[in-house]
């Protein structure tokens, strides 16, 4: 193999002149925690929605819940990236339609909604497992001390299903944020699509994804290390 | 059972200081109940009123009718699947019933404009798995629908909680989990826990049934207390010492029907139905 190492590259300035190519990954991770991060608020708030939906005794909110996870679940998320990105600005009445393409950061906007959807049909699923694995009991001693169903669900269902299900939510969150990797191809200058550039510019493949893997590797154990933190702070004494 | 001696009263002293709190002192003395609602004793609490219930095609409640009066001690027995725990259900509207009608101190169950939540916070209920919330203190678990349900002060909450904990013996385990209690006395926190609503009647559905024998009795205890301050109580048990010992009447159920609705010591004495006497032949061996 004929190929120039050359791993001072990240001290070059990065011929878009906005500081050197390291710079350009750093500002690649950044948008890449931040879309993470807005998406996952997205995604945990409309997911609880959507998996308490799913337990509900109503056959309406339950076929709501439903469609939305088989929906959301089932269709690639590149397709919905382009979907709402492409797509749907053409459908809305043309003044909103041309008003939402041109807005600034609209790559980064599409990414976090999209992604949130996305991620929200994954949380859903698990915050429904997490409520079903509680004993049926809880929700019928929660019900017969005059909780209401949304009471029930705050003060007795929700925080006993959280805490089952923080493993699984901890791996839908690095999912969600491996995932932020896909709006490249919307034009979000995420730490992928900073890699691909900066391989572009200068030919260093190697240096440039090994940089962006190392940084992957770094904000997962980041997260690892956060849940595992979180999931020791709120273990309940006496339980197994 | 209820033979174990009463230790010295010792929680008349407050704030004991935890380390040399007696362990578990069992049942003291004072009160359980309070703000009973006035009125004359042998008026109706709870009447059931011709109720039958489906679930899909399968019938598991059919037509049935009795009254419970205030101050009364009504036991519920019968062959497993008979239908106890669905009737006694019922009566707080924690199941649905498709034909009849229940009224529980004075309203109706089984109507659009009443106020469910309102309703059920005036009846307690004690499960077979205590059902405490695990995630919560036992000071949280006994204030927790004080302050969400009824609206109570945190302050008189936590004072009227402490003060049942206090009473059934449990005043040095405030702090804990529910995991950290053994069974009967996770028990006797959910009944302390229901008497914290004061409410007018108490509904059990077997509440010792999935306990070890040795903590039976320190819950009997507490329900024996309780139905001597004039608590109005539907209790499904197999435990005939306690029925023996404080129930009013015995009803018998079978395959969803009321077979026998007597007074104890008819029930006792001599069961008209077949059915019950097999069913009492057969509890009273063990
Ligand atoms: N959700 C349900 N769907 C269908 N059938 C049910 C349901 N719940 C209970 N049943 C049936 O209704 C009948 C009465 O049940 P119930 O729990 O009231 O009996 P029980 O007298 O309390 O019995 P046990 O002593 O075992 O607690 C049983 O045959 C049971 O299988
Ligand atoms: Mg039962």
């Amino acid at each position: 193999m004929n190929y120039n190492w050359n791993w001072s590259i990240f001290f070059d300035q990065s011929p878009e002149g906005t500081g050197t190519y390291a710079d350009m990954l750093l500002s690649g991770l950044y948008w890449t925690i931040v879309t993470a991060l807005c998406a996952w608020a997205i995604a945990f708030t409309l997911g609880s929605v959507i998996g308490v939906l799913r337990t509900l005794p109503s056959k309406t909110a339950n076929a709501i819940g439903t469609t939305y996870v088989e929906i959301f679940r089932n269709v690639p998320l590149l397709v919905q990236m382009f979907l709402w990105y492409f797509v749907l600005p053409e459908m809305l009445p043309r003044g909103l339609g041309d008003a939402v393409k041109q807005m600034p950061d609209a790559p980064f906007y599409t990414a976090v909604v999209c992604l949130g959807f996305f991620t929200a049909s994954r949380v859903a699923e698990q915050v429904r497992a997490g409520i079903q694995a509680l004993p049926r009991g809880q929700r019928m001693a929660a019900t017969a001390m005059g909780f209401t169903t949304a009471q029930t669900y705050r003060y007795v269902l929700l925080p006993n299903a959280y805490r089952i299900i923080l493993p699984p939510m901890t791996s839908e969150f690095l999912n969600n944020l491996k995932n932020t990797s896909v709006a490249l191809t919307i034009g979000l200058l995420e730490l992928t699509g900073r890699a691909r550039s900066m391989q572009e510019f200068s030919f260093q493949v190697f240096e440039a994804f090994t940089a962006a893997t190392l940084l992957y590797v770094a904000i997962n154990l980041v997260v690892v290390v956060c849940a595992s933190l979180l999931e020791r702070a709120v273990t309940i004494p006496g339980q197994r | 059972m209820t033979s174990s001696p009463m230790p010295a009263p010792t929680a008349s002293q407050p704030a004991v200081d935890a380390d040399h709190a007696p362990k578990d002192p069992g049942l003291q003395p004072g009160s359980l109940v309070s703000g009973l609602p006035k009125g004359a004793p042998g008026e109706t609490m709870i009447a059931i009123d011709g109720i039958s219930k489906w679930y899909g095609d399968f019938k598991v409640l059919t037509d049935c009718t009795t009254k419970v009066a205030k101050g009364e001690v009504v036991v519920v027995c019968g062959p497993s699947g008979s239908g106890k725990s669905t009737l006694i259900k019922c009566v707080n509207a924690l199941e649905p019933f498709q034909k009849g009608q229940i009224t529980v101190a004075g309203t109706k169950v089984l109507d659009k404009s009443t106020n469910l939540p309102k309703l059920r916070s005036r009846v307690g209920m004690v499960f077979q798995h205590f059902e405490l919330f695990p995630h919560l203190t036992i000071t949280d678990n006994l204030t927790i629908a004080q302050r969400k349900v009824l609206g109570r002060g945190s302050e008189d909450a936590k004072k009227r909680g402490l003060d049942l904990l206090a009473r059934v013996g449990l005043g040095a385990h405030a702090h804990k989990y529910p995991g950290q209690l053994s069974g009967g006395q996770q028990q006797r926190v959910a009944i302390a826990r229901a008497l914290a609503m004061n409410p007018v009647v108490m509904l059990f559905d077997e509440p010792t049934s999935a306990l070890d024998p040795e903590m039976v009795g320190e819950v009997l205890d507490v329900m024996v207390e309780l139905a001597k301050e004039g608590m109005t109580m539907m209790v499904v048990t197999h435990e005939m010492g306690f029925a023996r010992k404080v129930a009013d009447r015995v009803i018998f159920m079978d395959r969803g029907e009321i077979v026998e609705d007597a007074t104890k010591d008819e029930f006792f004495g001599s069961p008209r139905s077949e059915r019950a006497q097999t069913f009492l032949s057969k509890i009273l061996q063990h």
